[in-house]
């Protein structure tokens, strides 16, 4: 009886550390950064602001969701001078674009804590289908959402005019993350 | 006695010439620029000169190691044989360290320098803004020291040759034979 009773305990507690839903995003402990090339030079960056709501349950990964919100206005593109032209017109005009979205719309188990993550990044009013590849690493306190690709910045109508000349500035931009959140 | 450096020695020393006076205007134009993509181009042709400096002085230093260079002539004063002296000492020390304290601006601003777009140096200094603009203001610093010896150089030059009547510029002059001086 009394071994029954432990074992229905370490059943209950099992599967209750199982359905572990992650639900709240640590802004501290998460980063979006960018990578591009410029003459043949990588350049870091990243955004410093962004708001991400997200819900994933391991055991149900395909009814996982998630989106964040950047801030634009808290670039890093590498310099101040760069951080400035960023704003313009050219680049994400940010007075008219503010922020950049992206949205989960359909999450995919590949197996060993990695998923594919599609969805629509949505940057100076043009939305465009993504599918990120993400890596769960669950920890003891929060558990960190990894992942990187890389986009066209021509397709978002970032940097145009002088700068759409991609020998200077590459069109390829990779971009990684890591969204740090605990669940209940 | 020979009256002129080696060829190899000469070749080197209007190549250095021809590179410098080509990347100091660069220099003094580009930074004020707004940014651009032309900003940029010019930029890294700046940065790789300077790197092809660094290296060509990096040859010459090897070069006139291994090679005594002519004598100056018998009519000049002691006191500008050793002005001589320093200033060529200083000049070699310049042209090391104006593109070495470029590398090192580069880094520290965050922008690796990659020659002609291919070769990546290793960033020596972390990216660091403080450390960015006090290397800016130590590679213009040397720069203008640098403006001031070549002028001191060359006006050196032209007048033990002109003024003094001294067969002076076919030291390093073009030309197959050595002139006999009149």
């Amino acid at each position: 009886m009394k071994a029954l009773s432990l074992g229905l305990l370490a059943l209950f507690v099992a599967s209750t550390a199982h359905a572990v839903e992650y639900t709240t995003v640590l802004p501290k402990q998460s980063r979006v950064d960018f990578e591009f090339r410029q003459m043949g030079v990588p350049v870091k960056g990243g955004f410093k602001r962004f708001v991400s709501q997200m819900a994933f349950d391991p055991a149900k990964p395909e009814a996982a969701r998630a989106q964040i919100e950047i801030d634009l206005a808290s670039i890093d593109a590498g310099s101040s001078e760069a951080d400035e032209e960023a704003a313009g017109k050219l680049w994400f005009n940010r007075s008219a674009y503010p922020k950049a979205t992206f949205a989960s719309s359909a999450v995919r188990a590949l197996g060993n804590d990695r998923y594919e993550m599609r969805g629509t990044l949505t940057l100076k009013g043009r939305s465009r289908e993504l599918v990120v590849p993400v890596h769960f690493v669950p920890g003891k306190t929060a558990a960190t959402f990894d992942g990187s690709f890389v986009l066209k910045r021509l397709d978002f109508g970032i940097g145009e005019g002088m700068w759409a000349d991609v020998a200077t500035v590459a069109n390829e931009v990779r971009v990684s993350f890591r969204i740090a959140a605990t669940g209940k | 006695m020979p009256d002129r450096y080696t060829p190899p020695a000469i070749v080197l020393h209007w190549l250095v010439a021809v590179l410098i006076f080509v990347a100091f205007p660069l220099g003094v134009y580009m930074h004020e620029l707004p940014l651009s993509p032309w900003k940029l181009q010019l930029y890294s042709y700046h940065k790789w000169i300077g790197v092809t400096i660094f290296l060509l002085v990096g040859l010459r230093l090897a070069w006139r190691a291994t090679h005594v260079p002519p004598p100056l002539p018998d009519g000049i004063a002691a006191w500008q044989r050793r002005a001589s002296a320093i200033v060529h000492g200083l000049l070699y020390v310049l042209m090391l360290a104006i593109p070495l304290s470029g590398w090192l601006m580069s880094s520290a601003k965050g922008f690796q320098t990659v020659w002609f777009g291919i070769v990546p140096l290793p960033d020596l200094v972390e990216k660091n803004r403080e450390l960015g603009d006090l290397l800016a203001g130590v590679h213009q610093a040397l720069n203008f020291t640098l403006l001031v010896l070549v002028i001191l150089h060359v006006a050196a030059a032209l007048q033990h040759h002109f003024i003094e009547r001294q067969p002076f510029l076919q030291r390093m002059g073009p030309g197959g034979k050595a002139k006999v001086s009149a």
